[in-house]
C-alpha cells in the first residue's frame, strides 16, 4: 500500500520535472512533524515530550529538597508565587510534599526514563539499526506516542483539584491509594493509558524485530542496543498487562467500592472524610458522621504483588536499553570489538529473566512469610552475576583500547562507574537482614538514584550526545558537551551520595520534616549540602538543552559517519528522510568489526562486501 | 527511493499484523493473569464466601454463552475461509453470523447483570462479585472491541469495491479466538469449581 503511494508521487515529481526526493516533501505539514508515522520523527516527538517532564520532575525534587534543607522556610524565588493550598508562607505543606514526592517519582520512571530510553530510542535506533525503513506498523506507532501528551496532561491536572493530586507515593499503596480521592484517579488513569501505549510500543518493536531485518542480518548480528531493547519490548509486553490489570481494581476499589485491596474492619479518618469497610458495619459498629463505606475482604499486601510484578521488571525496562547504548557506544570509541558479544546477549536474557522471578524484594517489610523472603532474597542476589558478567566484559572492551573521549564515550564510562555503586547498594538491600535495617531511608533513595540517573539518565546523555548527528543532521557542541558531563557527574555525586550515609543514619525516605526527630537533626548540614548540590546538578541539565537548541542553529552539519562506527544507521544519508536509506542493505558480518588486522581503516561497516580474498564472518555460526 | 528493496518480506514469513497480534494477545493474556491471579489469592483466604457467593450465579447462561461464544469461533473460521476463497457472499454471510453471536452473548450477559441487581447483588456485594464483575466486564469489553472492527468489514464487504484483506480478517479471527478462549477459563473459575449449594 505505501509502496503504491510512494510510487505514485514518483511518477508525479517525475512528469513535473522535480527531483526525486521532492516527492517526500508533499505530506502536509500535520502528516510530517504532528501525526507523523515515520519513527524518527516519533522518536523526536519522544525526546520533546520527556524532556520537558525530565524539567518538571527535577523542579518537583528540588522543591522536596529545599523542605530538606530548610523546613518551614519559603522557597526562594518561586515560594510566594505558589498557590496557597500548596505553601503556607512559602514553604511546601505537609500534603504538598507528598504529592510532590509522589509526582516526583511517578514523573521521573513513567514520562521521562522510560519514554527516553524505550520510546525515543526505541523508534530511532531499531529500524535504522536492523536497515529497514520504518516499524512493522507504523500507524500503531504513532498512536503509542499519542497516548503520552494527553496522560502527562491528565497527571498533572491533578494537582488543581482542592484536595490535591496523588499523594500515595509513586508506589500508590492500598489501603491510602484507594482512600485519598479524586488526585489518586488521574494517577492511575494516568498510569494505565502510558502502560498501553508502552505495551503498543513494545509489540511494535518486537514485531519490527523480528520481521522487518535487513538482507542477511542474523539475529546474533544486530548491535547491542537492538538486543537491548528487543529484550526490554519482551519485559513491556508481559510485566506491564499486569499493571494495568492491578490498576484497573484500584480504580473499582475507588469508585465501585470493591474491596480488592481493602481489609475487612478497616476505619480510615482523613481530614475531609472518613472511610470504614462494610464489616465494620456488619460487626455492630456506630455509623461514623461524614462516613463514606468501602467494601472489604480483600489484601492491600496483593497490590503490592501485582504492582511490583510490573515495577520490577520495568527497573530493567529502564536499564536494559542504555546497557545496550553503552555497549554500542564504548566499543565504538575504544575502537576495539565488543568484548564477549554472545555472553553480552546472553546476560541481558538472563536479567531478564530474573526480573519477573525477584518482585518480593521490595516487600520484605510487608509481612510476607520469612521462607518467601529468603526464596527472593537469593533470587536477586543471583542477578548479581550476569551484572557483572557484563561490567567485566564493559572493562573488556575498553581495555588497551584507542579511547576517544568524546562526551558520548565519557557519558558511558560513567555509566559503567555509577551503575557499579548502585548494584553494589542494590546487593545490601537484596539481603534480607540488612534490609530490614534500612529499608525505606535515604539508603534507597540513593540506590535508586544511582541507578536510574547514574545508570539510565547516563547512559540516555550518552546516546543522544551519541545519535543527535543521524537524529538532526547537525553535530552537538563537543565541548558545551563536555561541560555538561563534568558539571553533571560531580554534582550528581555530590547529590546522592551522602544520601547512603543519611539512610544509615535512619533518616527515613518520605519525611516531611525529619528534624521532628532529635537523632536527626546533626543530618541537617549533611541534607543542606545535598540541596546545593542538587540545585546545581538541576541547572547543569539546561547545558544540554542550550546545547541542542545552539547546535540545531549554528552545529556544523554532520557527515554521514562522524564516530566512524560500523552499524547500519551510519550508512543512511547525514540526515534520512522518510524511508531512511539511499542504497539497499546488505549485512555482511556482525556490528562490532574494530580495527580488522589487515584492513587500512580500523573500522568495518557492516554493509561492507568483503574483499575478494576474504571469508565471510557470520558471527551468528 | 522506488527502487529500494527495504521493505522485502517479512523475515519470519509471518505478515507483520499476525506477528504483532500474536505478541500482543501474550500481553492480554498476562492481563489477566492479573486478575486470575489475585482471585486464586483471595479465593484461599475467604473460600466459604467464595463458595457460597458462587452458588448464586446462573450456571444455565453461562453455559448458553459458551456455546454461543464457540458457535462464533466457528462462524469466524468459516467466514475466514470463504474470503480467502474469493467466496464473498459466504464471508459476508459468516461474518454476520459472528456479530450477532457477539450481541447475542452481550444480551445474555446483560440478562445476567439485571438479575444479579434485581437481587441487590452488586460489585460491591462481596469480594467475589467483586470478581466476578470486573473479570466478565473486562471479558465483554474485550467482545465489544472485537465486534468494531467486524462491523467495519461487514458494512465494507456491502460496498462496490467489497472487502478483500483476508489477512486482516485472520489477524481479526486470532483475537476472537482468544477473546473465546478467555471465556473457556472465567467460565469453570467463576461458575463450576465450588460445590453447588
Amino acid at each position: 500500500m505505501q509502496t503504491a503511494v510512494a510510487n505514485a508521487n514518483d511518477i508525479h515529481s517525475h512528469d513535473t520535472h522535480h527531483g526525486a526526493d521532492h516527492a517526500h516533501h508533499e505530506l502536509s505539514f500535520i502528516r510530517k512533524y504532528i501525526f507523523s508515522t515515520d519513527h524518527k520523527v516519533i522518536a523526536k516527538q519522544f525526546m520533546v515530550v520527556s524532556l520537558f517532564f525530565l524539567f518538571v520532575g527535577g523542579l518537583f525534587a528540588l522543591m522536596i529538597r529545599w523542605q530538606l534543607a530548610y523546613p518551614g522556610s519559603a522557597i526562594p524565588l518561586i515560594g510566594n508565587i505558589l498557590p496557597t493550598n500548596w505553601v503556607s508562607d512559602g514553604a511546601v505543606t505537609a500534603n504538598f510534599y507528598t504529592q510532590l514526592l509522589t509526582l516526583h517519582g511517578t514523573v521521573m520512571i513513567f514520562y521521562v526514563i522510560i519514554p527516553l530510553a524505550v520510546g525515543m530510542f526505541g523508534n530511532f535506533c531499531i529500524p535504522l539499526m536492523i536497515g529497514t525503513d520504518d516499524m512493522a506498523l507504523p500507524r500503531l506507532n504513532m498512536f503509542s506516542f499519542w497516548l503520552v501528551p494527553p496522560a502527562g496532561l491528565i497527571l498533572l491536572s491533578g494537582f488543581f483539584y482542592d484536595s490535591g493530586t496523588a499523594a500515595a507515593g509513586w508506589t500508590g499503596y492500598p489501603p491510602l491509594g484507594p482512600t485519598s480521592g479524586p488526585g489518586q484517579t488521574t494517577w492511575l488513569v494516568s498510569l494505565f493509558m502510558i502502560g498501553f501505549s508502552s505495551i503498543m510500543g513494545g509489540t511494535n518493536y518486537m514485531a519490527t524485530v523480528l520481521n522487518k531485518r535487513a538482507k542477511g542480518m542474523q539475529l546474533f548480528q544486530m548491535p547491542l542496543t537492538v538486543w537491548g531493547l528487543f529484550i526490554t519490548a519482551i519485559l513491556i509486553v508481559l510485566g506491564t498487562p499486569v499493571l494495568a490489570a492491578a490498576i484497573s481494581m484500584q480504580l473499582c476499589d475507588q469508585y465501585l467500592h470493591t474491596g480488592f485491596f481493602m481489609p475487612d474492619n478497616l476505619l480510615v479518618t482523613a481530614p475531609d472524610n472518613t472511610y470504614v469497610t462494610n464489616a465494620f458495619i456488619a460487626q455492630g459498629n456506630q455509623l461514623l458522621e461524614h462516613k463514606q463505606l468501602l467494601g472489604g475482604g480483600g489484601q492491600p499486601i496483593l497490590w503490592q504483588h501485582l504492582f511490583w510484578f510490573y515495577s520490577h521488571p520495568a527497573v530493567y525496562i529502564m536499564i536494559l536499553p542504555g546497557m545496550g547504548i553503552v555497549s554500542d557506544v564504548l566499543s565504538t570509541f575504544a575502537r576495539k570489538p565488543l568484548f564477549g558479544y554472545k555472553a553480552m546477549i546472553f546476560a541481558i536474557m538472563a536479567i531478564a529473566f530474573l526480573g519477573f522471578l525477584v518482585w518480593g524484594h521490595h516487600m520484605f517489610q510487608s509481612g510476607m512469610n520469612p521462607l518467601l523472603g529468603t526464596t527472593f532474597m537469593l533470587s536477586t542476589i543471583v542477578i548479581a552475576v550476569p551484572s557483572a558478567i557484563k561490567i567485566f566484559n564493559w572493562l573488556g572492551t575498553i581495555w588497551k583500547g584507542n579511547i576517544r573521549f568524546t562526551a558520548a564515550n565519557m557519558n558511558a564510562l560513567a555509566f559503567i562507574a555509577t551503575f557499579i555503586i548502585g548494584g553494589l547498594s542494590g546487593v545490601f538491600m537484596a539481603s534480607a537482614p540488612v534490609d530490614i535495617y534500612i529499608h525505606d531511608t535515604y539508603f534507597i533513595v540513593a540506590h535508586i538514584h544511582y541507578v536510574l540517573f547514574g545508570g539510565a539518565l547516563f547512559a540516555i546523555f550518552s546516546g543522544i550526545y551519541y545519535w543527535f548527528p543521524k537524529m538532526y543532521g547537525k553535530m552537538l557542541s563537543e565541548n558545551l558537551g563536555r561541560k555538561h558531563f563534568y558539571w553533571s557527574f560531580i554534582f550528581f555525586n555530590l547529590t546522592f551520595y551522602p544520601m547512603h550515609i543519611l539512610g544509615v543514619g535512619g533518616h527515613m525516605r518520605r519525611i516531611y520534616n525529619p528534624y521532628i526527630y532529635e537523632f536527626l537533626q546533626p543530618l541537617q548540614p549533611m541534607n543542606q549540602f545535598v540541596t546545593f548540590a542538587a540545585i546545581v546538578l538541576g541547572f547543569s541539565q539546561l547545558i544540554l538543552i542550550v546545547n541542542i537548541f545552539w547546535s540545531l542553529k549554528y552545529g556544523k552539519a554532520a557527515p554521514r559517519n562522524p564516530w566512524q562506527a560500523n552499524t547500519l544507521e551510519w550508512s543512511a544519508p547525514a540526515h534520512p528522510g522518510h524511508g531512511n536509506f539511499d542504497t539497499d542493505i546488505v549485512v555482511y558480518r556482525g556490528p562490532y568489526e574494530f580495527s580488522v588486522p589487515g584492513r587500512d581503516s580500523d573500522f568495518y561497516p557492516q554493509t561492507e562486501p568483503p574483499s575478494e580474498n576474504e571469508v565471510p564472518i557470520h558471527s551468528g555460526h | 527511493m522506488s527502487g529500494l528493496s527495504l521493505s522485502h518480506e517479512p523475515v519470519t514469513g509471518v505478515p507483520h499484523g499476525k506477528l504483532a497480534m500474536w505478541i500482543f494477545l501474550a500481553s492480554e493474556i498476562m492481563f489477566f493473569t492479573g486478575f486470575f491471579g489475585a482471585f486464586i489469592v483471595l479465593r484461599n483466604s475467604n473460600l466459604e464466601l467464595f463458595s457460597h457467593s458462587a452458588g448464586e450465579l446462573s450456571k444455565g447462561l453461562a453455559l448458553l454463552n459458551t456455546f454461543i461464544l464457540i458457535g462464533s469461533s466457528l462462524t469466524m473460521a468459516l467466514s475466514i475461509l470463504n474470503l480467502e476463497k474469493g467466496n464473498t457472499a459466504k464471508f459476508r454471510l459468516f461474518l454476520g453470523l459472528t456479530i450477532l453471536c457477539g450481541f447475542g452473548f452481550l444480551i445474555v450477559k446483560s440478562i445476567e447483570y439485571s438479575t444479579k441487581f434485581g437481587h441487590h447483588i452488586f460489585p460491591w456485594t462481596n469480594v467475589f462479585f467483586s470478581f466476578y464483575f470486573i473479570m466478565t466486564g473486562f471479558h465483554a469489553l474485550h467482545v465489544i472491541a472485537g465486534m468494531i472492527p467486524m462491523f467495519f468489514m461487514f458494512i465494507k464487504s456491502f460496498t462496490k469495491k467489497g472487502y478483500n484483506h483476508p489477512a486482516k480478517v485472520e489477524t481479526l479471527g486470532l483475537y476472537w479466538h482468544f477473546v473465546d478462549l478467555v471465556w473457556i477459563f472465567l467460565f469453570p473459575v467463576l461458575y463450576l469449581i465450588f460445590p453447588s449449594h
